[in-house]
């Protein structure tokens, strides 16, 4: 009788302390991130500079001025990917759903190609609404093109018509970038993901809709779960099959917009945590979607810091490292463990 | 009583089916031959339609016009029969990865192999300097490096559709990090170089190419067939399709081996042209709404993809020739949405 109550409570004991555990590790990472670059700064220093800020020294002008704002973006930009990632595949049911196969990547993309071709935008601070609205429109598109006929959007649908819209996007795109070298000289440097020369400006701007995001996206865990068990199931117990997609998207879109125009496309994040997560917790996406927010910006922090010691005095873009640091791991861990299936 | 009247419904939907079938397979045939023969008459040299049509059977006849047969057989024919080659290809690779990891997403150009295909072509053009037909030969060693790693790494007591797909995305973005860090160390004209090269085109292409990739095309496709009779039973599931006899791996692997190989040479006569081998599969089977498992249907949906896409590249814009990578994905996506809107009024997409 007892039994399997205190396996559960072992279970929930068990994710709890793992959470905890994930939290000091981004606080380490965090700290590392204020201490680590071309210039190293020790940690006293840091704390002076947050507490005692003196305008005359360098050190602590680094600090407010790059790394802080810097470490901010990788923070908040990392949850927004991983919770992003998590949700859309818990609402598709498809493990290779992510932020860049549902549009959003592409219509940001287009969205900045178009300002810097066009109106020859060249300031990232203009780029951030660019990129948020092009995410968001692309979003909806693909949605409501998912959305038409009698059963809504279903997961095939939602897949095929984000790959679809995704394909367009991109064609424009391309058509943009062979026929304008200016505009491709200014693009790939943006296109292909980096959280430095990000200014505090970019976390105010960003901050109000990923906060959003990340609520909204905690508060579909429950539906998600009720998805997961297929339509049919989800619908005879009583669930809104087209409210929860719609929410959970909203909840993407929101936060993988955001993320995009802050830190430019980055694929792989929201793609591979989830499943990451998944494998130590098991389904369930109560604690799938919060293992996803705390790992995910362990991953993106963790390869800034090595992007920036990697080659100096260069450093390597994190949309780069990230690829290289998470996918080894990425693929290690699916050749070890059993996976579970959508 | 009730079986005699089974029996009936299944003669019947069974019928039907074949009825779908060739109706489907015979108007994707139609419809190739009318832009085939649009492709030989469109362009900027006018031709008159008796002229294409004498130059065709030039070969017959005798009768020749030096100028109007070059511009025919020598220019629009070879592209357009390169065009339908590799559209097919792509299409072939694109419905055997989709049918074997069971999933609509898991084409070429998701799972990784065209993005070996690209990091390897870029290398050679950016850091070895290379263009032409050595760029060639390094996308499809890239195409098969990759996929042999996939295959490897995914190996554990055998592979699973799961594990090759989310092996492949991993590769995919290790691959796909590797071109962003390319394009931002080079020089921008090998970065405009290697963009061209990426979007796929068939501007450049010369008749050697549908040599080579009909060549291939020969060994693969009966292969191919010989190879999809495992398959049936291969979608009961593992398991049962081996108590049936069905030799499991062999069939998979070789399945795997054969979409590598219409990937490969498509890639490397034409570059990685986008959306095709996704989209073909998709829709072939949107079209037969059920009545069988498309593989036919889908080269020939391939096809004319790529040939109306190729048209539409060359006579979009007056004074450029776009490449048809560019047209592809909006032409293929276009065409993709129009049929889940149809079919999503019928509520049926497959």
């Amino acid at each position: 009788m007892t039994a399997p109550v205190s396996d559960r409570q072992n279970k929930a004991a068990r994710l709890t302390l793992g959470l905890l555990l994930l939290a000091g590790a981004l606080v380490v990472i965090a700290l590392l991130s204020l201490t680590t670059g071309a210039r190293p700064i020790p940690p006293e220093s840091v704390w002076q500079a947050i507490t005692a800020y003196d305008a005359s020294s360098t050190d602590h002008r680094i600090i407010w001025d790059l790394r802080l704002p810097r470490t901010i973006v990788g923070l908040l930009v990392g949850a927004a990917l991983g919770l992003s990632g998590a949700v859309l595949q818990g609402a598709t049911r498809n493990p290779l759903a992510d932020p860049s196969i549902l549009g959003i990547n592409a219509g940001a993309a287009l969205a900045v190609v178009l300002g810097v071709a066009l109106f020859g935008m060249t300031q990232l601070s203009t780029y951030v609404w660019l990129a948020f609205i092009g995410a968001g429109l692309a979003m909806l598109i693909v949605y409501s093109v998912a959305s038409l006929g009698r059963e809504g959007a279903t997961p095939i649908k939602l897949a095929l018509a984000g790959a679809a819209i995704t394909a367009v996007l991109q064609s424009v795109v391309s058509a943009i970038l062979l026929t304008s070298p200016r505009t491709l000289d200014e693009v790939r440097f943006w296109q292909v993901g980096s959280l430095a020369g990000r200014s505090i400006d970019i976390v105010l701007q960003v901050s109000p809709f990923l906060v959003v995001g990340v609520l909204l996206a905690l508060a579909t865990a429950r539906m998600l779960d009720g998805l997961s068990m297929g339509d049919d199931v989800a619908r005879a117990l009583g669930q809104r099959i087209r409210l929860s997609r719609g929410l959970a998207g909203l909840a993407a879109v929101v936060l993988a917009g955001g993320a995009t125009a802050a830190a430019g496309p980055i694929a792989f994040v929201g793609l591979t945590v989830p499943h990451v997560a998944r494998a130590i917790t098991g389904p369930g996406y109560r604690w799938i979607l919060p293992y996803s927010m705390l790992m995910a910006p362990i991953l993106l922090l963790g390869s800034d810091i090595l992007g920036r010691v990697i080659s100096p005095p260069g450093e390597v873009q994190v949309g780069i490292v990230t690829a290289f640091v998470g996918a080894p791991f990425f693929i290690a861990l699916v050749r070890r463990r059993k996976l579970a299936a959508l | 009583m009730t079986t005699a009247l089974d029996i009936t419904r299944v003669v019947q939907t069974r019928t039907r089916s074949a009825d779908r079938r060739r109706n489907v397979t015979l108007a994707l045939l139609v419809a190739l031959l009318l832009v085939f023969a649009l492709a030989l008459y469109l362009g900027d040299y006018p031709v008159p339609v008796e002229g294409v049509i004498r130059s065709l059977l030039s070969p017959f006849t005798g009768l020749t016009d030096r100028g109007v047969d070059f511009i025919v057989l020598q220019v629009r024919l070879p592209r357009a029969i390169l065009a339908v080659l590799s559209g097919a290809s792509f299409a072939l690779a694109g419905i055997i990865f989709q049918t074997l990891l069971r999933n609509p997403l898991a084409s070429p150009d998701i799972i990784g192999i065209a993005h070996g295909a690209s990091a390897s072509a870029v290398f050679c053009i950016i850091i070895l300097g290379w263009s032409g037909t050595a760029v060639s030969f390094g996308a499809f060693g890239g195409a098969v490096i990759t996929a042999l790693a996939i295959y490897l790494l995914a190996w554990r007591n055998g592979v699973t559709a799961y594990r090759v797909v989310l092996i492949g995305i991993g590769m995919a973005a290790m691959l796909a990090a590797v071109i962003s860090y390319l394009f931002t160390r080079a020089r921008l004209t090998e970065v405009q170089q290697a963009m061209a090269w990426l979007v796929g085109s068939l501007n450049a292409s010369r008749p050697g190419d549908s040599i080579v990739l009909g060549g291939a095309l020969l060994v693969l496709i009966p292969a191919m067939i010989a190879l999809l009779r495992g398959l049936d039973a291969m979608e009961l599931g593992d398991d049962t399709a081996r108590s049936l006899g069905a030799k499991v791996e062999f069939t998979r692997l070789g399945l795997m081996l054969v979409a590598v190989g219409f990937a490969a040479f498509a890639t490397a006569a034409v570059g990685p042209v986008g959306f095709v081998a996704f989209v073909s599969g998709p829709l072939a089977r949107t079209m037969l709404n059920g009545a069988g498992r498309g593989f036919p249907q889908a080269a020939l949906v391939g096809a004319l993809v790529m040939l109306a896409s190729d048209l539409i590249a060359q006579h979009l814009l007056p004074n450029t020739q776009l490449p048809v990578g560019v047209v592809t994905g909006a032409f293929g996506a276009l065409f993709l949405l129009w049929l889940l809107m149809a079919s999503g009024r019928s509520g049926r997409v497959n």
